[in-house]
């Protein structure tokens, strides 16, 4: 299984130049079965990452434009009446696909942020009275632009602890971009891409996932890494148990993709500040970002 | 910069801890302070309450430096100052809740915190009794958790982790505490050089006696003072504390003279009691002896009357031992001067009880005869013994003996001794206690204010001062068995002095009193004297060696303190024999300049350990091999730790090898 995953990597990496690092991160939330929350400037490749993973792993995509005019049954799906039948015929929206795109998923009023992300929690819909199940696999890939520019709805605390994982992609390096500038337009490129995890191997990499071994002293290690954030009196709030799962499972995907089947501390300082990041406020706000500050965490907490 | 206000704001929960703790720390002064203070008081905590609760704005500064003017003004008028005890807690209650209307800052809500402390230190200058302690033992942990709360660098909703933090810091102070009160220099003299209003309210006799006076004292259970005798208590019927004694006499009131004079000379009949006092501060110059006090070692003054004087007044609980003779002749000879002092009643008084008196001395052939005629009388005619007796006509000895004949030990004790006047018998009369009750442990004795009790001395020819008591002729229930014993249950008397059905209360009462004697004895009456025995039996009676075993015994708490946390920080707190072995690897490399950092993983430091120290890769890459193995991985075996274990040795001494070329 692991070659298909080398060379999932390196297919990918031939398409987002110089962002293997960001990749890595997008297939440990994948593995981890969580959802994604890709936040940046636009331009930088959110789409082309959601594309080139759906691609690469064979699952049906969809992709939402979130704008402020968004009704929830645009998500969802609505009931046709249909002449010939004489009957309400339900049309699915574009969730029910394996792999949704919610693009600029901040630009929507909370009233259509709220559909996506109770079917990001259930994994079903409830839509004309009736629940049907979303397909399997589910994951949403959210992007969002920085809070700070005009016209959003930021996500509620709530709702963002439903995305496991929290990522930037940044700007390019500079050989990179060179390359970028130089090359093929990228979508072309990704259409010539062949599967190279099917969703069925995909399901058993999870299964895998949930095997890798997580130590009595790594938890503790994460408990020790929620209580400082508790009470450090450095943020807001402090990390939930919810928040603690998402680390223990994202550090079981993170050993897993480095071929190892027990999960080292070091995979848990890897993730943290994606994970961690968006859950957190900090007290003072200097600027330096949520994600940042988790960062700084990992050097104050002794690893017991 | 908004979020910032926000975030400073003390949360109401803490706000509302702080008030609770205030009120708390308030309570037993507003019990005792005038209401119009309690009211205001309280009124103030509350509208602080409401005030956060509603998000109000706190008054202008103008506003709360009027209040304070008001309240300064208000004390003066209610006790006629500002300074003294009473004035001054008053005055400081009302600034610290006139305080808490402007903690705007958090120094503000420190200084509401440091005043709490402060008059928890005041209620001992009230009272010093276990309850007090105890209490303020109790809000004491209280403030300290507010106090945890506020100090965070933002402030924290008070919580139970507050809380917990705050018992572990008084538990930790309690060593300290008792080592600080053993050693700690006592300064003589009543306590912190108490203002004399500090003194008033305690119960006590007084040096003079008028009807009704100890009627009052009975209502008490108060404890007078303790006894512990040396060996076998006096029977009950002996059991007479002498205070004072009472020879003046003007028609109402007997009264106490100061005779500059030596005691009498006594003989004794019998072996002396000797016995140990603990008496609680009444405020006076007198003792209270077993009848009859003698001199010797330690037992201090006694007067020409045969009291036990003390040359301060009894400020603070007071220990001494005295000896006592229960067979005595006291002054065998009484000059004619004496005599006439003795027998002296004013004119025109009495005239009832004179005559009477005078027909008992005519058919009489002796003195002695006329005090048994005097007794049978009492115990012939109907009298009655009550707490409550009726009011009594002008002349109260002629109206008590042939009126009312209704009353209590002083009744009895005035009228016997003038009907002994009359009958031209020198007599006088003494007042102190009788009776005590043994306390549920049987290792003291303990004496009430309800056992304060008046009986009369008569002058016999040849067998001196004899103590002749005609409470016992009326009610000789008072005398062998307490007051209790003597009066209706529906009498009006004290619960600790009552027999019969709340026998559970009397029985909860005596525990008390073992568990208040222990504290009185152990703890309130260890006072410089005691102190500078104590000290010197240790060999601490020099200053120097004082503030040596003062300063040392802190710092070797504080240095066993230490060494706990380091020991906690240390091997104890890790029992995975791997991860040893890797802090053993980790101070080997250590020695090498790879000092592990806050926050590195193994694999991490592994691998700077690496770059640093190529010479030891091979070693390295093993220790972390099986260190990772065994702490991270399912089901390691013993062999791994075994290989661990050698390749910490094999790393040390590589390191030592490669280290000394």
């Amino acid at each position: 299984m692991q070659h298909r995953l080398d060379e999932l990597f390196r297919q990918a990496e031939s398409v987002l130049l110089g962002k293997g690092d960001t990749i890595r991160l997008a297939v440990t939330c994948l593995l981890a079965q969580g959802h994604l929350l890709i936040e940046d400037r636009p331009g930088v490749g959110k789409t082309t990452l959601a594309h080139l993973l759906a691609r690469l792993l064979g699952m049906r995509f969809q992709r939402i434009q979130f704008t402020s005019d968004l009704l929830p049954a645009d998500i969802l799906g609505t009931a046709v009446y249909e002449r010939d039948t004489n009957r309400f015929v339900f049309h699915p929206g574009p969730i029910f696909a394996q792999l949704v795109l919610a693009d600029e998923v901040n630009r929507a009023t909370p009233k259509a942020q709220s559909a996506l992300l109770e079917a990001m929690g259930e994994r079903q819909v409830t839509a004309e009275g009736e629940t049907r199940a979303l397909p399997e696999p589910f994951f949403v890939i959210a992007t969002q632009n920085p809070v700070s520019q005009l016209g959003t709805f930021p996500l509620p605390e709530s709702q963002l602890d439903r995305f496991l994982m929290r990522i930037e992609i940044g700007y390019p390096e500079r050989s990179a971009e060179r390359e970028l500038l130089r090359g093929q337009d990228r979508r072309r490129l990704i259409e010539h891409l062949e599967t190279a995890l099917p969703p069925e191997q995909l399901a058993a990499v999870q299964g895998d996932v949930e095997q890798v071994h997580c130590a009595d002293a790594v938890i503790a290690y994460v408990q020790a890494l929620l209580e400082h954030t508790r009470d450090s009196g450095a943020f807001r709030l402090g990390l939930s148990p919810r928040a603690g799962q998402a680390l223990i499972a994202a550090s079981r995907a993170w050993a897993y993709l480095d071929g190892r089947s027990a999960v080292l501390p070091e995979d848990v300082q890897a993730i943290f500040p994606h994970v961690a990041g968006h859950r957190l406020q900090p007290v003072d706000d200097d600027g330096a970002g949520a994600s940042n500050r988790a960062r700084q965490l990992l050097d104050q907490v002794t690893i017991p | 910069m908004l979020r910032r206000q926000a975030a400073d704001q003390l949360p109401h929960r803490t706000l509302l801890g702080l008030l609770t703790v205030l009120a708390a720390v308030l309570l037993p002064h507003l019990w005792r302070a005038p209401l119009w203070l309690t009211a205001v008081a309280l009124a103030l905590l509350v509208g602080r309450g409401v005030v956060s609760r509603r998000g109000w704005h706190l008054p202008p500064k103008l506003i709360n430096l009027a209040g304070a003017g008001l309240a300064a003004v208000a004390v003066t008028a209610e006790f006629g100052t500002i300074f003294g005890r009473d004035a001054g807690v008053a005055l400081l209650v009302l600034m610290s809740c006139l305080k808490l209307m402007e903690t705007r800052s958090r120094r503000d809500t420190m200084i509401a915190v440091f005043l709490a402390y402060f008059l928890m230190l005041t209620h001992f200058l009230f009272d010093q009794s276990l309850l007090t302690a105890g209490y303020m033992l109790v809000t004491g942990w209280a403030t300290t958790a507010v106090l945890i709360a506020i100090s965070r660098r933002r402030y924290a909703r008070l919580g139970a982790a507050e809380g917990r933090l705050a018992a572990i810091l008084v538990v930790q102070g309690l060593p300290i505490m008792a080592l600080l009160f053993v050693l700690f220099p006592r300064l003589p003299g009543p306590l912190w050089g108490l203002p004399d209003d500090a003194h008033s309210g305690v119960t006590g006799l007084s040096d003079s006696m008028s009807p009704g006076s100890i009627s009052q004292l009975s209502q008490s259970d108060a404890v007078a003072f303790r006894v512990r005798f040396d060996g076998a208590p006096p029977p009950p019927q002996k059991r007479y504390w002498r205070g004072l004694v009472l020879a003046d006499y003007n028609g109402e009131d007997w009264t106490h003279a100061n005779v500059d004079a030596s005691p009498r000379p006594v003989s004794k009949r019998a072996e002396p009691v000797s016995y140990t006092v603990t008496l609680e501060p009444h405020n006076e110059r007198w003792l209270f002896a077993l009848d009859l006090p003698a001199n010797g070692p330690g037992t201090g003054s006694l007067s020409y009357f045969h009291e036990r004087r003390s040359d301060e007044p009894v400020r603070e609980t007071r220990r001494y031992t005295g000896r006592s003779y229960s067979e005595y002749r006291l002054q065998p000879e009484l000059g004619d001067r004496l005599r006439d002092a003795y027998t002296q009643l004013p004119a025109d008084t009495h005239q009832r009880a004179r005559s009477l008196a005078r027909s008992w001395a005519a058919k009489a052939d002796s003195d002695g005869a006329v005090v048994d005629r005097a007794l049978a009388y009492m115990r012939n005619q109907p009298f009655e013994y009550t707490l409550s007796p009726e009011p009594l006509p002008d002349d109260h000895v002629d109206g008590f003996l042939f009126e009312t004949q209704s009353g209590f030990c002083e009744h009895y004790a005035g009228a016997f001794a003038v009907l002994m006047r009359a009958a031209g018998i020198p007599a006088r009369v003494v007042t102190g206690y009788q009776g005590a009750t043994e306390s549920a442990a049987g290792d003291h004795w303990t004496v009430r204010q309800s056992d304060a009790h008046a009986w009369t001395e008569v002058w016999l020819p040849e067998s001196g001062w004899r103590r002749v008591d005609p409470t016992n002729a009326v009610s000789p229930e008072r005398v062998e068995s307490g007051l209790g014993a003597a009066v209706s249950s529906d009498d009006g008397a004290p619960t600790m002095a009552r027999g019969g059905e709340a026998s559970w209360l009397r029985t909860m009462g005596r525990t008390w009193d073992v568990i208040d004697a222990t504290w009185t004895g152990w703890v309130i009456s260890y006072g410089p004297s005691r102190q500078s025995g104590f000290l010197s039996a240790i060999g601490l009676d020099e200053t120097w060696r004082l503030v040596a075993a003062l300063a040392g015994g802190v710092m070797a708490f504080m240095g066993l303190f230490g060494l706990v946390l380091i020991g906690q920080q240390m091997g104890a707190r890790d029992p995975d024999p791997a991860s040893r072995l890797w802090r053993r690897a980790q101070r080997q490399l250590a020695k090498r300049g790879i000092h592990p950092r806050a926050g590195e993983g193994p694999r991490d430091y592994a691998a700077r350990a690496l770059a640093t120290a190529p010479e030891l890769a091979a070693t390295i890459r093993q220790v972390e091999r099986y260190y990772l193995r065994l702490r991270y991985y399912p089901r390691p075996s013993r062999d791994d730790l075994a290989q661990l274990r050698a390749a910490v040795r094999q790393l040390a001494r590589e390191r030592r090898r490669t280290t000394s070329r």
